[in-house]
């Protein structure tokens, strides 16, 4: 079964040296990564409650979960897929084999060189202030190699990211480039049916009019738990559509961080996580405007059933240079059991006096007027609430890239009532 | 239309209903006999819109006292989505936007549920869909709204045809229409009035709860009831209705207020 972390989560790091022992040497192209990864570990205590932004998510799950690197365990199939569109480039990540392998790449997209990787890795997890964030660092240390892509100039490309975790830890490094006026399309499939930790941390520069549409379905398991790190940077005139997806998952905390470099870009965020049982799903995002103009409209929603626990965090900064920003941040949230929890805040930092920085949240459960209509014509009451659920989900799923859409639909998300 | 030996559909018998701490409902007497229009009118308060609701199953409302029975059997004991399979249609005052629930989606299951309570087969998308752009007539409505969210964005006369539609689809055997005709313009009216026209047969009853007159022009009731104060006061036929049209509520409450001096008080009104 391998390594896993024995005693409770906390102030000290001793639990983390012997697992940091057991890992095999650094290796690979990532190797100075691992090392470095592996000391700042070794010095940082796992997040605690009493860092405000570990505040409400508990880590303690991760005390009972198999950790050993998925190079160590044995290969998990990926389960039947929906068939690729012919113009879609599939590739199966699964953290050991060269997902590259026995692939054609389209037009337009090419492995980035190792220089590019060294002079390209973490340059926007430092641009967007989480390099030394304790799930990256996480990654820095297991991560055995990086699927690093180039979209060349004006190129169109669609790309899907598959990938199926085993019973293990399985680190998944990506980095992306993509040079002005490219398009990239991208689904990404995170799949966990058995316990282990699934570590993402993906890179994307967009230069000058690039565009980047990203769909993120990550489906787990209660004893599956979920870091991942999603840091953009944009140049002007850019524009990032991100579209998230978690349902399922013991612990899934994803920060999407975005940096509009010199602001005048298109940010759009769709945030969707689902929780029922003892489940927790945290979105922490951080959008900073380096420039002015620069425009962002996030939504974010949250289905919390059982005694599942939903926790939102959106934080945006507005520095002085950025005027004339024209933010918006909604999150909606429904309760569906009076012992599930929601936890909703927006983070605003503005120090720019031109701007509009709209804000909003809700919590809410079944709308008694709604549900009443439905029955009203003949619709029992869980039919209705299904309706009710379906309806609330379908306005971010709806902004998924077509391929990751047909990886999620709703009858993978039915969540219980109470 | 009257026929003495058509089958009682709706009886409701000194029907007594509150909301949280207020009683509403005092004393409901009424029977519907197929083939019948009803209208029941009085001022906002009166209770008629309660009256609609209660029969319908809403859960803010509570039945105190008294009996409603449909064809027979109990109908209070029901959950509200059994009412409205075995054939009682309440068209809402103000019907409710559900965003993201596709309107076509919504009728199909509505009416598969009313369907399979008939004992008829239930229709899939292709079938349903030729049924549902045939009825769409009866309300002279745009098939684009199928593709809409159920009532999102709808204008007022919009979501009144829609409720119409509903009928046309359900085929209910007591329709019981919830100030149908509020909000609506001329044109929007007689679209509205033309449709229960239509619908209407010697199998079922409408139940038209209404504060204005202008409805009955074109709904011709066999009876009308005023309601006052959570009970009907008095009962007659079209000519009622344009009397009230003519003197106002006023004599109602005069009447009213001798009847309540009339009666003594019962034990709920004096706790």
């Amino acid at each position: 079964m391998g390594a896993s972390l024995a005693a409770a989560p906390g102030r000290d790091t001793a639990w983390l040296t012997p697992w940091l022992a057991q890992l095999p040497p650094p290796a690979g192209d990532l190797a100075t990564v691992q090392q470095r990864g592996r000391r700042a570990l070794a010095e940082q205590p796992l997040p605690s409650a009493r860092q405000e932004d570990w505040r409400f998510t508990d880590l303690s799950l991760l005390a009972q979960l198999p950790l050993a690197p998925a190079s160590a365990a044995a290969p998990q199939p990926l389960p039947p897929l929906p068939t690729a569109e012919p113009d879609v480039l599939r590739l199966h990540l699964d953290g050991c084999q060269d997902p590259l392998e026995g692939h054609t790449l389209p037009a337009g997209l090419e492995p980035l060189s190792a220089a590019d990787i060294a002079q390209g890795l973490g340059h926007t997890l430092a641009a967007t202030g989480c390099e030394h964030h304790w799930p990256v660092d996480l990654n820095h240390a297991t991560a055995g190699r990086v699927l690093a892509l180039r979209v060349a100039s004006r190129a169109r490309v669609r790309l899907e990211l598959v990938s199926a975790q085993p019973e293990a830890l399985l680190p998944l490094r990506v980095l992306l480039v993509l040079e002005e006026k490219a398009q990239l399309e991208l689904s990404q499939l995170l799949l966990a049916e058995q316990a282990g930790l699934t570590s993402l941390v993906l890179e994307a520069h967009l230069a000058r009019s690039a565009r980047l549409d990203y769909g993120l379905v990550a489906l787990g398991s209660p004893q599956a738990a979920l870091l991942g790190h999603l840091a953009l940077e944009q140049e002007p005139e850019s524009a990032v559509a991100l579209t998230t997806v978690t349902a399922g998952w013991g612990l899934a905390r994803l920060e999407p961080r975005l940096l509009q470099v010199d602001g005048q870009a298109e940010s759009t965020l769709r945030g969707l996580q689902l929780v029922e049982g003892r489940q927790i799903a945290d979105t922490h995002s951080h959008v900073q405007f380096g420039g002015p103009e620069g425009q962002l409209d996030q939504l974010h929603k949250a289905v919390a059933a059982g005694q599942g626990r939903s926790v939102f965090n959106g934080a945006v900064r507005v520095p002085r240079a950025a005027q004339r920003t024209n933010a918006a941040q909604l999150s909606r949230n429904l309760l569906l059991s009076d012992r599930a929890r929601i936890d909703t805040k927006p983070e605003l930092e503005i120090v720019a006096d031109d701007v509009k920085c709209a804000h909003g949240a809700t919590v809410s459960s079944l709308q008694t007027e709604e549900l009443f209509y439905l029955q009203s014509r003949g619709i029992d009451a869980d039919q209705a609430a299904g309706l009710l659920k379906r309806a609330f989900c379908e306005e971010v799923l709806r902004q998924l890239p077509p391929p990751a859409r047909a990886c999620c639909p709703q009858e993978r998300l039915q969540l219980e009532s109470r | 239309m009257i026929r003495p030996d058509a089958p009682v559909l709706l009886e409701i018998r000194d029907l007594e209903a509150r909301v949280e701490d207020k009683a509403i409902l005092k004393g409901v007497n009424l029977t519907v006999r197929a083939g019948e229009i009803h209208a029941v009118m009085g001022r906002n308060g009166s209770g008629k819109s309660t009256l609609s609701k209660v029969l319908a199953g809403h859960p803010a409302y509570t039945v105190t006292a008294g009996s409603v029975t449909y064809r027979g059997d109990n109908l209070l004991e029901l959950d509200p989505e059994q009412r409205a399979r075995i054939g009682v249609f309440l068209g809402f005052q103000y019907p409710v936007e559900i965003p993201g629930v596709s309107n076509l989606e919504f009728l199909r299951v509505a009416t598969n549920a009313r369907r399979a309570e008939q004992g008829h087969e239930e229709l899939d998308t292709f079938a349903f869909e030729d049924l549902v752009r045939e009825r769409l007539q009866v309300v002279q409505m745009d098939p684009a709204f199928l593709e809409r969210s159920v009532n999102e964005g709808f204008s007022g006369g919009e979501k009144k045809r829609n409720e119409i539609l509903q009928m046309a689809l359900l085929d209910p055997l007591v329709a019981i229409l919830d100030e149908t005709d509020s909000g609506l313009d001329i044109d929007a009216l007689r679209i509205v009035a033309g449709g229960v026209n239509q619908l209407a047969n010697a199998d079922n009853a409408t139940l038209l709860i209404t504060h204005y007159q202008r409805l009955l022009d074109a709904i011709t009731p066999d009876y009308v009831h005023v309601m006052a104060a959570g009970r009907i006061l008095r009962t007659g036929g079209k000519e009622l209705a344009l009397e009230l049209e003519r003197r106002g509520y006023d004599w109602v409450d005069q009447e009213l207020a001798a009847l309540e001096a009339a009666e003594p008080r019962t034990p709920a009104e004096v706790a």
